[in-house]
């Protein structure tokens, strides 16, 4: 567009699969030294579109320019040559290999036809530091021994190695917590200054704020809308779902609909929580929020008997609830939706409606029928999943061909068969698109209005402020403060690090 | 661990590309093989022929059905054939040749079989030991107590009460006289472990720990008590194959051997998953016969064991090989 010429250019690239249009006649540019952010929700074309640029795919119709010369990749090997990097959200790295060993990959330097490690890791401690003096790690570390982020630096390390003119990154942060996510937003400066064109695909608004020069919004396989600047978060939103961001999130609990207290703790604790005390309401939303390790996860899972109290007192609806296992607390009415839905909650190979039925099956006798169970009868669920909006050909399919919102509604229905009287909800949109999201929200609340006392765990702080009817902070293991809807992230966030001082940015 | 979580556009992407609803190829398989001896020894088609057959397979048969509950569930049960040894040698002992202890024996023996049922259960269940080890153990175990038992030397034969089950028909009822009491009781185990997997909540239990054990017990499942159950019927299985087999194969401290294996092989031809989450008992039951069906085109073409043996094995890496493919392009990534 405007400044030095595009590192990269792509123009009206299209691409069908089997008849069905995929990508329609959209460009793409990135200058060098600049973060171009690529938004849009699942499906719009994102991976698509980077298929086409790392030569995974070949397009229909279009031309991919690089610093002005057009190339035609056959292979991704060619695009990898031209000097195009795509680090994905899952690494590609070894886990049982250095550091240097990853970097280079396939081209290891060689004396006599023998490995040269001395130079190798030389080379790797030079590209690493280019990140600056903060990050350590050392060429001989095996990869598996670092964190998810060191991770990542690592495999930016590789795509810098080789001369990556061209980076894209593919939702990064996904596997991140927050203080990873500011090392990779370092790394993300450090890459630009150093004339890398960055194209940056990501759901979350706060960081195109943060980092992108401009931002284009996939939608439907066609770009919706391209910025020379980035605007202000709700365009953005506005551009990917297609309808006003007032009704995102759903609206607070009035007044009379939160009812007597379902859930009374009193100083509780085990290993990794200390003394606390809260209550829940029926009718309410409450919000916990806190950094990585502040103990909201470990809250969830105690009350839930996964990993338990082991002092203090708990009451739901009026009865001890302290549970050592999960079916006690289930027994008790008590639904938890796991943050890692694929590990906790989701019996990939069974159907949608299996997956639907299996709380209610497991509480049921063993020999009685599979298809009607006390709670909920397969037809039943049929309907509970068409009403929490679960899209699918037919929910006698495997339920791992659905999306990741597709796949949490259904979990939702899960627990709606059981009518609990508390749902624990833990990161409850993530990896969900921006449509998705809203139906949760949504739900819950709808759930709220017809009784059930909801907790909700988020690192998604805009999130928790915007459903929660009370937030709760947590530090340590301890809660360190309580507060109503209508809080600042910053007061939030002053809470949450118990520091007097805010870093502007530290939401 | 290997899934990808790749964003759905591929799904979106193919609405055409649905799964058809898939008759399992074992059916065509077993067919096949079925016209095949047909073809080549045209008695089988007489009834004294293929009845013969299903009675020689029942066993097996019996033993896949049971086995694939402990597939499904993650786990494999390779004591199976060392509970068929205990089984056959600890009958002829007890019977010690006296017709009327038959129906005591038989219920001794079942008790034994829930009990080592229940042992290997617990020790997967509780004691964390991979199943694959546990039952291992209780193979050795057994084979050794049934040795132990009879001094290595099992009395000769057991009674014609006790080989009724395997060997004979029953006389003086209409129609089921011409049938074989094997056959009767591979149907009515066949039909109640097919009702148990596939209309129970049991069922559906199994093959949610056998997918994702952690998310069976976050959704309330009773992991262990549920895995137990799947050991104890694979054990049970073992002690009715056994009983069958009492009636044809002679009394030895190894008439069990081999049957485990050729017991997962069956529920693999069936299309099972090994590693638990999916699996069928009328497949498993097919994969039995054609498991059998092909031994017996060997017999004719007049291979010795040991080729079968390699063929066996053969026949079980094809069929998880030709598994995993289908897995693949059904979109199973």
């Amino acid at each position: 567009m405007s400044g030095p010429a595009p590192a990269i250019e792509m123009r009206g690239i299209s691409k069908s699969f089997t008849g069905v249009k995929a990508l329609r006649d959209v460009g793409f540019d990135c200058a060098p030294g600049e973060v171009h952010a690529l938004a849009g929700e699942n499906g719009a074309g994102k991976s698509t579109l980077m298929k086409v640029l790392s030569g995974v795919y070949r397009p229909d119709a279009g031309t991919i320019a690089i610093n002005g010369i057009e190339h035609h990749f056959k292979h991704p090997m060619d695009a990898l040559q031209a000097g195009i990097s795509i680090i994905y959200q899952e690494f590609s790295l070894l886990p049982e290999r250095t550091v240097a060993q990853n970097i280079f990959l396939g081209r290891e330097p060689t004396r006599y036809g023998i490995v040269d490690q001395k130079v190798m890791d030389i080379e790797a401690r030079r590209v690493i530091a280019l990140f600056g003096p903060s990050h350590h790690i050392k060429p001989d570390t095996v990869v598996s021994d670092l964190d998810v982020a060191s991770q990542q630096l690592v495999e930016i390390a590789k795509a810098v190695s080789l001369n990556a003119k061209v980076i894209v990154m593919d939702e990064p942060t996904a596997a991140l917590n927050d203080a990873e996510c500011e090392v990779l937003f370092d790394l993300v400066e450090t890459l630009k200054k150093s004339g890398v064109a960055v194209i940056y695909i990501t759901h979350r608004m706060r960081e195109i704020t943060r980092l992108a020069d401009r931002v284009t919004v996939l939608k439907d396989g066609a770009v919706a809308v391209s910025f020379d600047a980035v605007p202000a978060p709700d365009v953005i939103v506005h551009a990917m779902v297609g309808r006003d961001i007032g009704d995102y999130y759903a609206p607070a609990a009035l007044q009379e609909e939160i009812g007597l207290t379902m859930l009374a703790v009193r100083g509780a604790g085990n290993d990794r929580l200390n003394d606390i005390s809260f209550d829940l309401r029926a009718g309410e939303i409450a919000g916990f929020a806190g950094l990585q390790g502040a103990g909201r996860v470990a809250l969830a899972m105690a009350l839930f008997g996964a990993s338990p109290f082991t002092r203090g007192e708990v009451s739901l609806a009026g009865r001890p609830a302290l549970f050592r296992n999960p079916r006690e607390a289930i027994r008790a009415g008590i639904g938890l939706l796991p943050g890692d839905r694929k590990a906790e909650a989701l019996v990939l190979m069974q159907s949608v409606s299996d997956n639907g039925m299996l709380t209610a099956r497991s509480l049921s006798p063993v020999t009685g029928s599979d298809r009607k169970t006390p709670f909920v009868s397969d037809q039943e669920m049929n309907r509970l999943l068409e009403q929490v909006d679960v899209r699918a050909a037919d929910y006698a399919h495997e339920i791992k061909n659905l999306s990741g919102g597709n796949q949490q509604k259904a979990i939702v229905a899960r627990w709606l068969a059981l009518n609990p009287k508390l749902l624990i909800f833990i990161e409850p949109t993530r990896g969900i698109d921006v449509n998705a999201k809203a139906g949760i929200y949504h739900l819950m609340r709808d759930l709220a209005r017809k009784g059930t006392a909801i907790m909700m765990v988020s690192s998604d702080l805009p999130e928790v402020l915007g459903t929660a009817d009370r937030i709760f902070v947590m530090r340590s293991g301890e809660l360190a403060g309580e507060f109503p809807r209508g809080v600042s992230e910053a007061q939030v966030m002053l809470a949450a690090t118990g520091e007097i001082t805010t870093k502007p940015e530290a939401a | 661990m290997t899934e990808k979580t790749v964003e759905m556009t591929e799904a979106s992407l193919f609405p055409g590309k649905r799964r058809l609803p898939q008759v399992n190829p074992v059916y065509f398989v077993l067919a096949a093989l079925l016209c095949a001896i047909a073809l080549s020894n045209p008695n089988f088609l007489e009834p004294p022929g293929y009845l013969n057959f299903l009675k020689r397979a029942a066993p097996l048969a019996i033993l896949a059905a049971g086995q694939i509950y402990v597939i499904v569930s993650g786990g494999f049960d390779l004591s199976v054939g060392s509970v068929i040894t205990l089984t056959v040698v600890g009958s002829s002992m007890l019977l010690d040749n006296n017709d009327d202890a038959t129906w005591w024996v038989i219920l001794v023996m079942f008790a034994i079989g829930a009990a080592v049922g229940l042992i290997n259960g617990l020790v997967v269940s509780y004691l964390r030991v991979p199943s694959l080890i546990a039952t291992l153990g209780m193979m050795i175990t057994l084979n050794g107590a049934a040795f132990m038992w009879s001094s290595g030397s099992p009395r000769g034969y057991l009674p014609d009460t006790f080989r009724f089950f395997g060997r004979y028909n029953i006389k003086g009822m209409p129609l089921i006289q011409f049938l074989p009491v094997a056959l009767i009781v591979l149907v009515v185990v066949g039909i109640a472990l097919f009702w148990l997997m596939h209309r129970t909540n049991l069922g559906r239990l199994l093959h949610a720990i056998g997918d994702n054990p952690r998310a069976a017990q976050m959704s309330g499942v009773p992991v262990e008590r549920i895995r137990i159950f799947a050991f104890v019927i694979s054990s049970l299985s073992g002690v009715t194959a056994g009983i069958l087999l009492g009636g044809f194969a002679g009394v030895s401290t190894d008439v069990g051997t081999g049957y485990e294996l050729q017991a997962i092989t069956a529920t693999v031809i069936g299309g099972a998953q090994l590693l638990g989450g999916r699996g069928s008992v009328p497949a498993s039951i097919a994969g039995a016969l054609t498991l059998a069906a092909i031994f017996t085109l060997l017999n004719f073409i007049g291979l010795p064991k040991p080729t079968r043996d390699v063929v066996q094995g053969l026949i079980l890496i094809v069929a998880v090989v030709l598994a995993t493919y289908r897995r693949n392009r059904a979109g199973g990534r």
